[in-house]
């Protein structure tokens, strides 16, 4: 019999992923802070809580309208460490860069690095430069880490409670169907920008106003449907939302239509999902309307009981159906 | 002149106009109908929007064989992974067709293992591939039904014109009436009327189902396939049974005429000719019901150039599996003992729910608020 072995749907952030994740990586590194599951691990060191996280960027192209991988690192591990109620200060940063790519291409990476890294404060402290071979990377891979101050606890995934409510920051998977639409074989003309950029400035001020967070996250790989389906299982409870609530581009459906995709599951840059009670939800709003990068914020759905570990969608014209977890490779449709 | 903004989806998705159409429906369907959505995009818009749970309980929907990836018999699955498995060769193909299991593998595993194995957006892409590598193979696996049939009569002429000797085809394109036909021919199937894929009368025309609506005496609507397109379709349906009638009408008007696209039907002419034979994977031998390459065209043929390499025997679903019932339309997806259970689009044991755009596949991922007991 032949052996097992990894697939591109086991990197898709979907089930394929999360089962990769727990059958293996959680098997053998078994620890309560890893198992926990955040976005960032919570650590307390000499009396300091900190958070602390890693991430390897691969996008092609490299290069996107609204970004490239550069933004993508900083924003990412800076998010990461955002969605724990960290305020992100110091960052690792290794490039593994394909022998030939172009030095001007490498620069203006960096430029940009340092650029969406003033927007949160946060310090490149140390990293590592490897070059490969023509062939052993794709251009241009980046590995961040970053540890951050967490300036508000018990952000957590497993917070979610009945009667929560759930809203988004912006609108869901303009960095997915950006990127899909940006590659070589698709070619599409669209104005579609990324939404990738550093969310700490609008945390910290949902963390000043005295907000209280149930829980946080970036919809990244696996978009809007992964993030609420963690927390529904994390959680143990039911979350519905109300499909017409949700803000989607029209270009982000445009592409959906066209290759046969739902929005909910596209990967999103600069995108939070919050889930909080009742009473918090109108001074958020007012908050994140504040910022260009949350001020299309939108009330999404709720917390109930009705369906445990399950995410339901409401359609406007009054049926219903689970909005099920994303699952193996983004495969376009055939006709 | 101003400029007036045409929204090709919200338009279509109002949520008044369905909840008017469903109103509409309610109130004029009296007596059960059973329609058979063809084409496996009908069933995901059903599934995705939902639209049964808002229709009265006398219309049921019943799944038929119009997906190309659930109908592909495995022995042709391992055509494509000997090809792909040749030395010096890249196998280009559409959508979720690398994740089909034949007997062993699929082509997504033989990718795993270093084949190069390109799942494509456009099939013109396969022209870019091979200009870009002159010394490989490249093998077009050319799958769909009528709507992506012309997109391969084009490739053909490309390469030709262009003198491409490195491009071959393995042509699985197969026609929407004749599996109707085989279907209803069989004479138990309970079908009393079809939704007619659009994108296929797009190309053909909407007179290929004339001889259907005729012949067993069903209704045919050729419907887009947004939520507005199906309800009306419905409604169109239920109208004609009423009165009796069983006609072809055309829903997707803004698309679809009668006679079709004539230069897409000159060129696939130009360059394709029927199978005598074409085995439906779960429904069996289906006669005239695919297409192949014409015999002048013999040295761009795959299954010519390389049939020594290309397995010969017939190779059936896996017991349990009931995807032959329901391509035919004589079961559903939850009928099946082993959905949701040991068949799921992450392990699928049927071709149904291996494709996204099958039966079960669509089911599974959008109708368990449907399904008895799926209450926890």
């Amino acid at each position: 019999m032949s052996q097992k072995k990894i697939l591109l749907s086991h990197g898709g952030g979907g089930e394929e992923t999360q089962n990769l994740i727990k059958d293996l990586f959680f098997k053998h590194f078994d620890n309560d802070i890893l198992l926990r599951m955040e976005d960032a691990a919570s650590l307390v060191m000499n009396d300091h809580k900190i958070a602390f996280t890693t991430d390897s960027f691969v996008v092609s192209p490299l290069f996107f309208k609204g970004g490239n991988i550069g933004k993508l690192a900083i924003a990412g591990t800076v998010n990461d460490l955002s969605m724990m109620g960290a305020k992100p200060r110091y960052m690792t940063c290794s490039f593994m860069i394909e022998e030939g790519f172009l030095y001007s291409h490498l620069e203006e990476i960096v430029i940009t690095m340092r650029d969406e890294m003033a927007k949160s404060g946060v310090k490149i402290v140390a990293g590592d430069t490897k070059v490969v071979p023509k062939g052993g990377v794709d251009g241009l891979f980046i590995n961040t880490s970053g540890i951050g101050e967490i300036m508000c606890e018990d952000i957590s995934a497993h917070n979610l409670e009945n009667d929560d409510v759930i809203i988004v920051s912006n609108e869901v998977g303009n960095h997915g169907a950006c990127i899909l639409a940006t590659r070589e074989e698709i070619e599409l003309e669209s104005n579609l920008q990324t939404d990738c950029t550093s969310l700490w400035k609008p945390v910290e001020a949902l963390i000043d106003a005295g907000v209280k967070i149930h829980a946080l996250r970036d919809a990244t790989r696996g978009g809007l449907s992964a993030v609420l389906n963690e927390w529904a299982v994390t959680s143990h409870v039911c979350i519905e939302v109300d499909e017409a609530k949700i803000p989607v581009a029209k270009e982000v459906r445009g592409v959906c239509e066209l290759l046969g995709f739902e929005p909910y599951e596209f990967a999103n840059e600069g995108t939070m999902v919050i889930a909080l009670p009742q009473s918090e939800v109108e001074k958020a709003v007012e908050v994140l309307k504040g910022f260009d990068e949350t001020a299309k914020v939108a009330i999404i759905g709720k917390v109930s009981d009705l369906y445990r570990d399950k995410v339901i969608l409401h359609t406007p014209w009054g049926s219903e159906r689970f909005l099920e977890p994303p699952k193996g490779e983004l495969l376009p449709r055939i006709c | 002149m101003s400029e007036v903004e045409v929204d090709l989806i919200e338009g279509f998705r109002n949520p008044e106009h369905m909840k008017a159409l469903a109103a509409l429906i309610k109130k004029e369907c009296t007596s059960k109908i059973n329609i058979m959505e063809v084409c496996g995009g009908h069933t995901h818009t059903i599934m995705k929007f939902g639209l049964s749970q808002i229709l009265p309980d006398f219309i049921e929907f019943v799944h038929g064989p119009g997906c190309p990836v659930c109908i592909m018999p495995k022995e042709r699955i391992d055509h494509a992974i000997a090809l792909a498995s040749m030395p010096n060769t890249i196998l280009a193909t559409l959508g979720d067709m690398i994740r089909v299991p034949g007997s062993k593998t699929s082509l997504q595993k033989l990718r795993a293992e270093g084949k190069d194995i390109r799942s494509l957006y456009s099939p013109l892409d396969v022209i870019k591939i091979a200009k870009e590598n002159p010394d490989k193979n490249v093998v077009f696996f050319a799958i769909g039904f009528e709507t992506t049939t012309p997109m391969s009569a084009v490739l053909v002429q490309q390469a030709i014109e262009q003198n491409l000797s490195n491009i071959f085809f393995h042509i699985n394109h197969v026609t929407v009436p004749e599996a109707v036909d085989a279907i209803m021919s069989g004479g138990d199937a309970k079908i009393d009327a079809f939704l007619g894929p659009s994108h296929v009368s797009v190309i053909t025309g909407f007179k290929i189902y004339e001889p259907i609506a005729e012949t067993y005496h069903t209704p045919v609507v050729v419907s887009g396939f947004e939520p507005t397109d199906v309800m009306e379709s419905v409604l169109r349906i239920v109208r004609q049974m009423n009165e009796g009638k069983s006609v072809v009408e055309n829903e997707y008007a803004r698309a679809v005429s009668r006679e079709g696209n004539l230069k897409a039907q000159e060129l696939v002419d130009t360059y394709f000719e029927q199978r005598e034979h074409f085995r439906w994977r779960g429904i069996g031998d289906i006669p005239m019901s695919a297409l192949k390459l014409r015999p002048k065209f013999s040295a761009f043929d795959a299954e010519i150039v390389f049939d020594e390499i290309l397995p010969k025997t017939e190779l059936n679903d896996h017991k349990m599996c009931i995807c032959g019932d329901i391509l035919k339309g004589k079961a559903k997806p939850f009928d099946c003992k082993v959905f949701g259970k040991a068949c799921t689009p992450s392990n699928p044991m049927g071709s149904c729910m291996v494709s996204s755009e099958g039966a079960c596949a669509a089911y599974f991922k959008y109708g368990k608020l449907n399904l008895k007991g799926a209450k926890a």
